[in-house]
């Protein structure tokens, strides 16, 4: 695009925004909560935080105030944002029930430019009332206490505010395109809220504990949801989906013979399914390569963070304690030794590796891969420690207590997190001419078929290795 | 200016338009018919580029619909089914942001608005809500926003659709003047008093496919047979009749009036009166007994019915 077609671009998308936000400023039902937003609640926050300083002061419990004015004031700037979720489905799902999306879809404007307008406009009242309530809520606690947070306190605040209320609108389109009536869409929503939800509790822990760190990455993890999130939302906001959806029902048989097809593919029998997987496993290709990076970078961020551990705190178990261990088979009251053992191992991993599942399906295959790398870092910062405490050598310690059964593990570890990227990837990047629902059940379906068909067994093996080889080995080369 | 062939969108596994296959030139007025499901929005939303083709291909205004959407849908109006109009937007407020979606700019752009809502009836009544509209009102501000680009080709789903009998013949009268201004039009409607009016050419659509299409005559010959004549005589017809030539049907012979059919009616309805003229009858009207659209429609779904 040149200059000329770029400004002709967003001449036609801005007269979206324009026409958004005017026709919400007529409606009484947004209006007055704008205003009691900006100006009432934050107003009622400082009250608040008058009130506990006076509360905590008497029993000299300084630090709870100090830790509310950031806390408040997040949630001050998360309130008015959140109403973008709600703008967002009745601008999307409403105009497409009322049927006023139409005139706009056959005018002379690309889908990206409809899409680009309306979040625009979504996001406007919402976000600008939301910086405003920051802004009332700061200067008047200034006002009544003297405290004034730092220009890096009050950026990151307004950022979160901001990538949150992004992640919630682009969310909400996609919602919207997968119903017909905003009724459909309010239902729907759980789905955003539920997530929004848990994490603004988790923000607010760390907000209390001061750990600002933790938020920083926070923001940059929601920012990169909110990225993957709205190119989704473009993806589907497109003339061929919106009006070729006349219908929401939720069909089961549907929902599990297109997932069971993609799941069983072309095979006859389990010998030929096996030749499909393995198919998969190898269009993994680079993703492997990404998986074996991300692990290392895992191990060496462990060594990295495993730094400031005193090494003076690990004592090794004695050579008695640890083949007590092993003549009892368990550790901390758990089996983990022998057969029973394999069996809690392998379903620990297999836990994990669901969990880490569910998590992905909510946030594009991020979780999905943060939770498998956790113990790789685990495992940098035990062999960084090892090595810094000299007990033994790390690479010793590696090809002792990991290698056994590292050997099937790692790899099968590796292919979960391909597989999970790839379906993350393509949760946000989706087919076109094909409806969410049908893309996504085959994109887990194919995803199931490598883990039931691969990971499963693999990580099978890798526990048995682990509960009946991997402790004999370290009983006899490292507790000699 | 509207070129379909045989275009079909399949949605999943049902296929909405299965065989669409059309021309509409310039300065030709084309309606639509069909029952509810025939795929008559389907097909206007491909023509305007709003869906792809399954397969087929289309051009409107010269342009590919499954390629050059954006410029397909610069060159045509569509009034769509619903009208989709904005309630808390004041009228002109509406048509001023329309018509710079359109491209349309200060001078030109208010004249354009002052134009057509004049022309509805409704510059008196531009600084109200739409919301405080009536059915016919809002139906009429639609086509104005559909119009205001003066575009070459027309889709309109239903436009007479929920106006009084006085509004609707505003609406058709604009559409007259719209042709003569050599546009193609391409026109949706379960009215089928509105179609013969307006349209030059008929096509039925049924189950996804067109399945008769012409002109209202071509069509009433091809499914009603040939046109029936009603002659009125001085006198009560006695019997036996005088020769008319062979391919002559008597239809009725009742009173005073006498009923014929002949494929040949240019040639044979002369050779009749003739015939009456010499048996002694006084013959004082020929005139074609009038057959409605409406007998054409049952009859082509009756067929595909059947």
């Amino acid at each position: 695009m040149n200059r000329h077609e770029w400004k002709r671009w967003w001449e036609g998308t801005l007269l979206i925004t324009r026409r958004e936000v005017r026709d919400q400023l007529r409606d009484w039902r947004i209006v007055l909560p704008i205003v009691g937003l900006t100006l009432f609640f934050p107003l009622l926050m400082n009250a608040t935080a008058k009130a506990m300083v006076n509360f905590v002061a008497r029993y000299g419990a300084d630090i709870v105030a100090e830790r509310l004015f950031p806390f408040l004031m997040m949630v001050v700037g998360f309130f008015p944002a959140s109403i973008s979720l709600v703008v967002a489905l009745e601008s999307f799902a409403g105009e497409r029930e009322r049927r006023t999306m139409e005139p706009l879809l056959v005018a002379p404007l690309t889908d990206a430019q409809l899409y680009v307008g309306k979040l625009l406009a979504v996001l406007f009242l919402p976000l600008t009332v939301s910086y405003v309530g920051v802004g009332v809520y700061v200067l008047g606690l200034h006002l009544v206490t003297g405290w004034w947070p730092s220009a890096i306190l009050l950026g990151m605040v307004f950022l979160l505010t901001t990538v949150q209320a992004v992640m919630m609108v682009s969310a909400a389109v996609v919602i919207s395109t997968q119903a017909t009536s905003v009724r459909a869409a309010n239902l729907l929503a759980s789905l955003v809220i539920v997530p929004v939800a848990l994490l603004l509790q988790g923000e607010s822990v760390m907000m209390f504990y001061q750990h600002y760190g933790v938020l920083w990455a926070t923001a940059a993890a929601v920012l990169l949801v909110a990225v993957l999130t709205s190119r989704m939302g473009l993806a589907h906001f497109n003339r061929e989906n919106l009006l070729g959806r006349e219908v929401d029902i939720l069909n089961i048989r549907w929902m599990w013979g297109v997932f069971w097809k993609a799941f069983r593919g072309e095979a006859a029998g389990v010998r030929a399914w096996y030749g499909e997987v393995w198919q998969d496993v190898k269009s993994l290709g680079w993703l492997m390569v990404v998986a074996f990076a991300l692990m290392g970078g895992a191990v060496a961020l462990g060594v990295w963070l495993a730094k400031d551990i005193p090494a003076q705190a690990l004592s090794a178990p004695s050579p008695m304690e640890f083949r007590a261990t092993l003549r009892s088979g368990t550790l901390g009251g758990l089996t983990v030794v022998g057969w029973r053992g394999s069996l809690f191992v392998w379903w620990h991993n297999i836990r994990a590796m669901l969990l880490a599942a569910v998590g992905a399906g909510f946030t594009f295959g991020v979780l999905g891969i943060l939770i498998p790398l956790l113990p790789y870092g685990l495992i940098g910062g035990a062999l960084a420690v090892f090595a810094r405490s000299g007990l033994f050598s790390p690479w010793t310690a590696f090809a002792v207590m990991v290698l056994p059964h590292g050997v099937v593990e790692i790899p099968a570890t590796a292919l979960f997190v391909a597989a999970t990227l790839r379906l993350g990837a393509s949760l946000a990047s989706p087919a076109p001419g094909e409806s969410l629902g049908a893309f996504w059940l085959r994109a887990w379906a194919r995803w199931w078929r490598i883990f039931l068909g691969v990971v499963v067994p693999l990580m099978a093996v890798a526990a048995v290795l682990e509960a009946n080889l991997t402790p004999l080995i370290v009983s006899r080369y490292l507790l000699h | 200016m509207i070129v379909a062939e045989h275009l079909g969108k399949r949605f999943d596994d049902f296929w909405a338009v299965s065989d669409f296959h059309l021309r509409v030139a310039a300065g030709e007025v084309v309606a639509v018919l069909g029952p509810n499901g025939a795929g008559k929005t389907t097909t206007v939303r491909m023509l305007a580029s709003l869906l792809r083709p399954t397969r087929g291909q289309a051009l409107v205004a010269g342009f590919d619909t499954a390629t050059q959407g954006l410029k397909v849908r610069r060159h045509v109006g569509v009034l769509t089914e619903q009208h989709g109009l904005y309630t808390r937007m004041p009228a002109y407020e509406y048509l001023e942001v329309f018509g710079k979606i359109y491209g349309l700019e200060g001078d030109l752009l208010a004249r354009r608005i002052a134009h057509w809502m004049d022309y509805f009836g409704l510059w008196d009544f531009r600084t109200w809500r739409i919301g405080t509209y009536s059915k016919g009102m809002r139906q009429k501000l639609a086509l104005a926003r559909a119009l205001l680009h003066e575009p070459p080709v027309l889709l309109l789903d239903e436009p007479t659709s929920a106006m009084d009998p006085e509004s609707a013949r505003l609406v058709r009268e604009a559409i007259r003047g719209l042709r003569s201004q050599d546009r193609a039009i391409l026109l949706c409607t379960h009215n089928l008093y509105e179609a013969e009016v307006l349209a030059d050419r008929i096509a039925i659509m049924q189950a996804g496919r067109v399945v008769a299409v012409g002109t209202p005559q071509a069509l009433k010959d091809r499914w009603l047979g040939p046109p029936v004549f009603a002659v009125m005589l001085d006198r009560p017809v006695a019997r036996p009749l005088p020769a008319f030539p062979p391919a002559v049907e008597v239809v009725r012979a009742e009173g005073r009036t006498l009923e014929i059919r002949s494929p040949h009616w240019e040639r044979d309805n002369a050779a009749v009166v003739a015939a009456l003229v010499a048996a002694g009858y006084g013959v004082l009207q020929v005139a074609e007994v009038p057959r409605s659209l409406e007998q054409v429609y049952l009859k082509v779904m009756a067929h595909e019915q059947a």
